[in-house]
């Protein structure tokens, strides 16, 4: 049965759980809204070339770290002293792994972030950054609107964000081909190219993790898992 | 109604939470459609085929319209808020409703193709064909031994002592109740524990060579212990039996049955496989039922 919105957290004869699952709720929009500030962050400091701002953001995984480990014992003792069943169950169970791709965000932008630090202490815009601030605006929209689709119980905008992971997948493609030719131009481009490289492989993989959060609430809303299926399948389970 | 306050710090960047039209609450009544149960209620090849179950207590109608099938071998849980009239669908399985003066029961039940409410039928017969365990563990007031031997002694299955004895001990054991009991065979039943007790019912249903075994809560009077020990049992003798039990324990439902079948004021509402019904059931009724909402 599709799940209705009124009553996802609330409505249980016990208060006291409904609580527990609007808190759990909210911390884990919260861990959401840094790691997306993390990451947006990070372009912003490789692209200004800011080191300082690369340092902070790196300091600051250890938040996103932290936030990981207490959201996964906020889950686990739900389980323990609730025993969910059925739409609060997919709930909790999303979210435990909704928290791990939230994490590998946190990791891609600290990556990122160390790449700015790099990049930025041997001075000197390389090329390739318009690529970069193309896909780091795609990505960061899906990881947005995923947390979106989170917060709203949103199905259906959860799988037009697993659609547009076969784009961020094409634009990934697209842009490493342009930092081949720049290499092959000037083989003194290489090393720099190289990060720039790994810079968008490490925002292709933000588009990745924002995809599995959609399947997740895709499953925590129709009760139908949505991974490793054809998109196609999955408008099916949201179209019913 | 939903009363989560989103409390998202400004970083968290998110959209304003746009409020939900409350919907209004609809009575149940409304929101069950008579004779339609949703699910899988249908088996091929059914133990009981149970077609249009009506039962009346006077003038109050308790069981609407139900249409079941049972499979040979499956454990098939029945939950339920109180009075939904899930022990009193249990009762028709046997005609334990009989003894209710004022208790009709209309439909087709069918044991094996066999009418079960046939007025020629031997219900002395049928209860030894499905046997049930209660609640409350009722031995009688005599030795272990006495206890098991009982329904084999009356429907004349042993002719041997010898017989007999084998009857005990193999009951015994597939209650897992022998190596407790195999010293003090003569001693009363009614100084053992409460979850021996149990098992001893358990032991003297399986006595009379069963095909069914119905159970109404057995497990509500015991502790985590036993219980853990009658459920065990469960999944042992559903290799030979088929077992109807009836459970206010949820999680009991959850862990023991292959399906689970959701009363409502009477109505059969939901039967799925038990899997499904505590991941994703159907019916919004079962989903506020087991997630404990108001249903």
């Amino acid at each position: 049965m599709p799940t209705s919105k009124e009553n996802m957290y609330g409505d249980h004869i016990s208060h006291q759980f409904n609580d527990d699952l609007s808190s759990l709720k909210n911390d884990f929009l919260k861990m959401g809204g840094l790691v997306e500030q993390q990451t947006t962050d990070a372009v912003n400091a490789l692209i200004d070339g800011d080191g300082h701002a690369a340092d902070e953001i790196r300091a600051r995984d250890k938040v996103v770290d932290r936030m990981e480990m207490d959201l996964d014992e906020e889950a686990t003792r739900l389980i323990a002293r609730r025993q969910p069943a059925a739409r609060d169950l997919r709930f909790v169970i999303s979210v435990i792994k909704m928290v791990a791709d939230l994490e590998r965000v946190g990791d891609e932008a600290k990556k990122i972030a160390k790449f700015a630090l790099t990049l930025a202490e041997e001075g000197q815009a390389p090329r390739g950054y318009v690529e970069v601030r193309h896909i780091a605006n795609h990505v960061t929209a899906m990881l947005h609107d995923a947390l979106d689709a989170f917060s709203r119980l949103d199905a259906e905008q959860a799988l037009r964000i697993m659609k547009e992971d076969k784009r961020v997948d094409e634009e990934y493609q697209a842009a490493a081909r342009t930092l081949l030719t720049f290499m092959m131009e000037d083989t003194r481009n290489i090393s720099r190219c190289m990060a720039v490289m790994w810079v968008l492989r490490a925002l292709e993989r933000v588009g990745d993790h924002a995809c599995n959060i959609a399947e997740n609430v895709i499953y925590m809303v129709e009760g139908e898992d949505v991974r490793h299926t054809p998109v196609e399948e999955a408008e099916k389970v949201v179209g019913r | 109604m939903n009363t989560m306050n989103t409390t998202v710090t400004k970083e968290a960047a998110m959209p304003d939470e746009t409020p939900v039209p409350v919907q209004e609450e609809r009575p149940a009544e409304t929101i069950i459609q008579e004779g339609a149960t949703v699910g899988t209620p249908f088996a091929d090849d059914p133990k009981f085929k149970l077609r249009n179950v009506e039962v009346f207590y006077g003038q109050d109608r308790a069981i609407k319209n139900i249409s079941l099938d049972i499979a040979r071998n499956e454990v098939i849980a029945f939950i339920g808020p109180s009075g939904c009239g899930k022990s009193t669908f249990l009762r028709c399985l046997n005609r334990m409703n009989d003894s209710i003066d004022i208790c009709r029961v209309k439909g087709d039940l069918h044991l094996d193709d066999e009418n079960i409410y046939d007025p020629k039928r031997d219900v002395v017969e049928l209860r030894a064909r499905v046997g049930m365990v209660f609640q409350k563990p009722n031995p009688f007031p005599k030795s272990i031994y006495d206890n098991v031997a009982y329904g084999p002694r009356i429907h004349g299955l042993a002719n041997r002592k010898s017989d007999l004895d084998d009857i005990v001990e193999n009951s015994l054991r597939k209650a897992g109740l022998w190596e407790e009991a195999k010293d003090r065979l003569d001693a009363t039943a009614t100084g053992m524990s409460g979850g021996q007790q149990q098992r001893l019912c358990i032991a003297r249903a399986i006595a009379v060579s069963p095909e069914v075994i119905l159970m109404d809560e057995p497990c509500s009077a015991l502790d985590p212990i036993a219980t853990a020990k009658v459920e065990e049992l469960i999944a042992e003798m559903s290799e030979s039996y088929t077992i109807v039990i009836v459970t206010h324990s949820m999680q009991q439902a959850a862990r023991v049955s292959h399906r689970t079948a959701y009363f409502h004021l009477g109505h059969l509402v939901e039967v799925n496989e038990t899997n499904k019904v505590f991941t994703a059931p159907e019916h919004e009724l079962t989903e506020s039922y087991i997630t404990g909402r108001f249903g």
